[in-house]
Parts: structure tokens; sequence; C-alpha cells
């Protein structure tokens, strides 16, 4: 840089000016940069959610395109109304399957899980997606860690009374955690609720 | 100031982490294993020579008055790509990484080698500034988190081969197996109370060189 840019630096609308050049040019490059990756970075998150949707259905439980298969099935929660996504398996048409999201709140925010269910209400799988407990603690229901949360996989509200849904602490049939109890608390609740949800709405999921 | 000189500095003695105490939030919410820290070292060199680089390019450009809010919007937006390239194109690394990505924006690192010396350096100096402050500020979190994982779960770079690929799955190792793992190490204490070791180790490490330095050349005199 040969020339000396000082006299005209000092000046108020040089400022302005400069400033306003910075904020277009990083626009253009965000705008641009969100061009290039925005179909990528869609594809990979279909990926991933299509990899968590196959964690809890079994495999050739269902020939159809998942995430093209959706329903909202609207719940009334409190006096919000809300929505629930729900991913429909199917075998030669017929519905085989449901797969939804249920959250609870559990040590530090909520626990979110992806569950699986047959036609009757009986859980083909389990999985928790998001959450932020404690590391080395309440983490353990991630599969990543122990396989405890593969103890949901065969129960249904039929084969398990209403009062077994519960950690062993609470007389219920599940293993709590040394040290953890309320993240396993939360996760039992949240797939019981997921349970009474898709009873609930069955007819309306299963029969289009 | 020659290059070297400039690029060793950026190591040890003017070390982010160990000598100027800046970016001390990442440094403590990431590294509770040698790979995350790691990674986020990597990541954080990458920005920080970009930065580093374009700063010194427009040094001559930029009123002091409004340098600050230049370079903030600057380092904002290169953090933004970096996150949007890696959840493109590297999505599993992203997986793993991807926490980390966003908090580069608020690692004053960066302003500060923007600040105090790209601002006022020639490009060549400045990347090499960037790249010694990177790989200085990665070597301090990688061994914070390889103190802390090895104390906290018994292994060393569990989960290396999802960040470097797989030819890089023989770091993974595990020192104590069915360790029960000492939790305080894995929480943000544990992070502190490892850091300070380390300064303390860092310190001891330079007064001895210091006094080995001061009597050779006090006998150098005495001959």
């Amino acid at each position: 840089m040969s020339f000396d840019t000082a006299f005209v630096r000092d000046k108020l609308s040089y400022q302005a000016i400069s400033l306003g050049v910075v904020a277009l040019v990083a626009s253009a490059a965000l705008s641009v940069g969100n061009k290039l990756t925005g179909p990528a970075i869609a594809e990979a998150e279909a990926r991933d959610l299509q990899s968590s949707l196959s964690q809890v259905l079994p495999e050739g439980s269902y020939d159809n395109e998942l995430l093209k298969d959706t329903l909202d099935v609207k719940v009334s929660r409190g006096d919000t109304p809300a929505t629930v996504l729900v991913y429909r398996a199917r075998k030669a048409g017929a519905v085989t399957g449901a797969v939804f999201r249920m959250a609870r709140r559990g040590y530090a925010g909520d626990i979110v899980v992806l569950m699986g269910v047959d036609a009757k209400g009986t859980l083909l799988g389990v999985r928790v997606i998001k959450h932020q407990e404690t590391p080395g603690l309440g983490d353990k229901i991630d599969i990543a860690k122990t396989s405890w949360i593969l103890d949901f996989n065969g129960k249904s509200l039929d084969n398990l009374p209403a009062d077994k849904w519960a950690v062993k602490k609470d007389g219920g049939v599940f293993d709590q955690f040394a040290g953890a109890t309320i993240t396993p608390r939360a996760v039992v609740s949240a797939v019981k609720g997921g349970l009474d949800f898709f009873a609930a709405h069955r007819d309306e999921i299963i029969g289009d | 100031m020659n290059h070297f000189q400039i690029f060793k500095d950026g190591i040890w003695s003017q070390n982010v982490v160990f000598a100027q105490m800046l970016a001390l939030c990442p440094t403590l919410a990431v590294t509770t294993s040698g790979t995350n820290g790691l990674g986020m070292g990597l990541a954080s060199t990458t920005v920080l020579v970009i930065s580093n680089v374009l700063v010194a390019m427009i040094r001559n450009f930029v009123s002091p008055q409004v340098r600050i809010p230049v370079f903030v919007v600057l380092i904002a937006t290169l953090v933004t790509l970096v996150d949007m390239s890696l959840n493109a194109w590297f999505h599993d690394l992203y997986k793993v990484l991807g926490l980390f990505i966003a908090l580069i924006v608020v690692n004053c690192a960066i302003l500060g080698r923007a600040e105090s010396f790209a601002s006022r350096s020639p490009v060549l100096a400045s990347a090499l500034d960037g790249l010694g402050s990177g790989l200085g500020f990665t070597l301090a979190l990688t061994l914070i988190g390889l103190v802390r994982e090895l104390l906290g779960s018994g292994t060393l770079f569990s989960q290396a081969s999802l960040l470097l690929g797989q030819s890089f799955a023989f770091l993974e190792t595990t020192v104590i197996p069915n360790y029960g793992g000492v939790l305080l190490m894995i929480l943000p204490p544990g992070g502190f109370l490892v850091l300070g070791f380390l300064l303390a180790a860092k310190r001891i490490a330079d007064a001895r060189m210091a006094r080995r330095t001061a009597t050779a050349d006090f006998s150098a005199q005495g001959a």
C-alpha cells in the first residue's frame, strides 16, 4: 500500500461509507455461501433424519419413504394447541408403524426422544436424539454410552400396566442410574407420553 | 522481528491461553477430551489465519474509528462461512464440532490478534502470526483436553477417527480399561483445575529456562 490514505480516512463520510461497504461485502459473501451450501446441508440433514428414523424402525418393516409420508397430528397441550409430526411406515400401502418425537424436561433442559411404534402401539425402538444431561451421569440414556434405552423395545401399554411405567425407585420396571434419577424418569415419562399420544390418535394415524 | 520468531512467540511465549490468558471461555467449555480440544483448535486456527490475512490486507483502508466493527463483521462472516461449509461438505465432522464453530465468533483471541498484530503488520507476517497463535491455541486446548480425558474417562483421543478420518484411529487409546472416571474432571471445575496446574507447570518451566540462561551468561562472563 504505497499511497497515503490518512487524510481521507479521518473524514466521517469515509468511515460511514467504508463500514457500509464492509457490511455489503459481508452480506454478499454470506448469501453466496448460503446458496452454495444450502442444498448440501438440507441433503445431509435429511440423511441424518433418515438414519435416526431407521434406528427406531426394524429394517424391512417398511418400504415407503418415511420422510415423504408425514402427518401433522393436532394435540391440545394445556391451552396451547400444538402439532406432533408423525412419520408413517408403510408396507405394501398399509400403515405398519409410526415414528414421532416426544420431549420432557430432564435435569438440564428438554430431553427429546424419537420413538417408533408398530400399528398396535408396541415400541419398536426409542432413541434420545437431544439432551444436555450431565456427562458421565445422565448421559447414559444415550445409545452411544450404554444400552439402557433398548429396555423399551417390545414394551407397550398393553403388556406393561400404567403404574409400572416408572424407574425402579418409583415402583416401576426401568433402571435408574446411580446419582441420576431425574434423567431416566424424564425419558420414561416421555416414552409413556408418546404411547398415550399414539393410543389417543391411533385411528387418525393408521387410517387414512 | 523475523518471521520465525513471530511464529514461535505465538506457540510458546505469547501463547493465547497459557501466556495471554485469552479465549478462556471456549478453552474451558470444549476441552472435555483431547479430540474436542484438537478439533476446536484447528477450526480456530483456520479462522485466525484467514482473518489475520484479510485484516492485514485492508489495514490501510480502514480508519481507526471504525476498525472494531469492521473486524467484528469480518470475523463473524468468516466463522459463518466456515460453519456452513463444514455442515455442507464435512457433515460427519460437523456433527462432532458443530457446537464449537459458532463459539469461535466470541473467541477474543481472534479479534485480539486482528487488533494488536494484523491491523499494523504486512500480510505474510500476519498470516504467520495467525498460524503460530492458532497452533499455540490448539496445543493448549489439546493438552488440557488430554489431561481431563485421561483423568475423567481413562482414554486418550477417543473418537479421533470421527474428526481426522479412519487413518487416525490408532490415536484412540484406552489407558485405563473399566475405569469409572473422575466426573469432576469432565465437569467445568475440572477445566479450571487442569488449566491452573498446566499454567503453574509452564511458569516453572519458563523460570528454569531463564535461570539456566542467566547462569550460562554469568559463567561465560566469569571465564
